[in-house]
């Protein structure tokens, strides 16, 4: 086996990369939301000055990559790679929004897991001796998504109460060799998942699924005791995922109950009618970069496992019937290393 | 009071037929399409068959405003069509008959569209 490699999905980083800065910039709904005061920005209109939907978004993720490496007090230039992605067709946010950048780019797809995806190469990308320093960015727009996956905002159609609400943000973390935490110790890269869900209106039931079989084979590959981590946090399984996966966790013996948290919760309000949570790139991307990152930098978090989920469908996939494949990655990151 | 009684008949059967399509939405996986599919076919079917005539008589604009009215509409051109100019007019009733509906959804809705802009849901 591979020297880094424990069991069967998870690695092990002999040299962890240190989480420099982290970014997030969201609308003005998630700004209303019990997360507001984490985020560096937020809009007060989802057009932000921009004459589409399409177009903030791509503004969203050329600003927050600014802000990230102003935190971090590390030009764009200095960047060794760029890790990018989001939901719209061809991953346009992410190219067009860092077309100026200069850095090298790896565009990446892996719907509302995308974060989880870019954090993980990048972290392994550092730890082999690739990079010194990488960015992971990601996004999602409310409206651009709504286009791209249901129907056009002007249609005014409903949404069915198992939905979830697509959050307008895009989140950013900027990875480097040296520095003095928190670290991503461990990656769990996940497998596709497929219980046959066909519902895209009910995709928090389709990913938790996926979810567990990362969280398990996690403890399973690292062997850790269940509550080593201080929150187990997954990306946007929202209140009907989470309860499926709360059931699905306890039957297969991890008991994680009360460390066992979901961005797509966090970040909104129950008053703000988004049904049954948020969901998006852009979500487990600005509650990490807002929330999560600032708990572990106050110490308030020393441990979590952040498991950000995605639901691989296509609108074309559901127009013609298929299930929803989905996936989950997860990443530790910890405050401090424990020699091993 | 005739007039209130056409009113309170048109309020009934409009509204029974917009919450069909409400129920539809909520407890089923019908997209808002096919619904609207469902409904002007339900239409003409009804209009075939002789009762959706009678439904108009009793509602007048609570039967004709709905989507199944635009099915009633198609049908009763086509019927039309067909006694003034034979079988081919089972093909060219329906369209002469919703001719001025169709324009004008078009006309207004390119209108609503330069006026108006979408906005994200609150």
């Amino acid at each position: 086996m591979p020297e880094k490699k424990l069991g069967k999905q998870t690695v092990q980083l002999k040299k962890p990369p240190t989480i420099t800065a982290a970014a997030s910039i969201v609308g003005p709904k998630e700004g209303k939301g019990p997360l507001a005061r984490y985020f560096d920005q937020i809009l007060d209109d989802e057009l932000w000055g921009e004459k589409s939907w399409e177009m903030a978004e791509i503004k969203m993720v050329r600003e927050t990559l600014a802000k990230a490496s102003e935190k971090a007090g590390m030009p764009v230039g200095n960047l060794d790679y760029i890790l990018a992605g989001d939901l719209l067709n061809q991953c346009i946010a992410a190219s067009f929004g860092l077309r100026e950048s200069g850095v090298p780019l790896f565009g990446l797809f892996g719907a509302c897991s995308t974060i989880g995806e870019s954090m993980s190469l990048g972290a392994m990308l550092i730890d082999g001796g690739f990079a010194a320093n990488v960015a992971c960015i990601t996004s999602s727009h409310f409206c651009s998504a709504e286009r791209q996956f249901r129907f056009p905002l002007e249609l005014g159609s409903q949404r069915p109460p198992t939905a979830q609400w697509t959050v307008t943000g895009s989140g950013c973390a900027i990875l480097s060799e040296s520095g003095t935490g928190p670290y991503i110790t461990r990656v769990t890269t996940g497998r596709i998942v497929d219980m046959a869900i066909k519902d895209q209106n009910n995709m928090g039931a389709a990913m938790a699924p996926a979810a567990v079989d990362t969280i398990y084979a996690h403890f399973e590959d690292t062997g850790l005791p269940h509550d080593y981590y201080d929150m187990v946090v997954t990306g946007d399984l929202g209140r009907i995922g989470r309860e499926i996966a709360d059931d699905l966790l306890s039957s297969n013996g991890i008991s994680i109950g009360n460390i066992f948290n979901d961005c797509g919760i966090m970040i909104f309000d129950t008053k703000q009618d988004v049904h049954a949570g948020g969901s998006g790139c852009g979500c487990s991307a600005t509650v990490f970069a807002g929330f999560l990152y600032d708990g572990l930098k106050s110490g308030k978090l020393n441990r979590i496992l952040l498991v950000p989920t995605g639901a691989l469908l296509s609108p074309t996939s559901v127009q013609q019937g298929e299930t929803i494949p989905c996936i989950a990655h997860a990443l530790s990151i910890e405050n401090n290393l424990v020699s091993s | 009071m005739h007039t209130i009684v056409s009113y309170l008949s048109a309020f009934l059967v409009g509204g029974l037929l917009c919450a069909v399509g409400q129920v539809l939405l909520d407890r089923t996986k019908l997209t808002a399409a096919r619904i609207l599919v469902l409904f002007v076919t339900l239409g003409v079917a009804l209009t075939a068959l002789g009762f959706y005539d009678k439904l108009v008589k009793f509602a007048g604009a609570g039967a004709t405003i709905p989507l199944t009215g635009f099915g009633y509409s198609l049908a009763k051109g086509a019927f039309n069509d067909v006694d003034k100019y034979g079988l081919l007019g089972a093909f060219t009733g329906g369209i002469r008959a919703t001719a001025a509906g169709v324009a004008a959804a078009v006309f207004f809705g390119y209108l609503a569209s330069i006026v108006f802009k979408p906005k994200p849901k609150r």
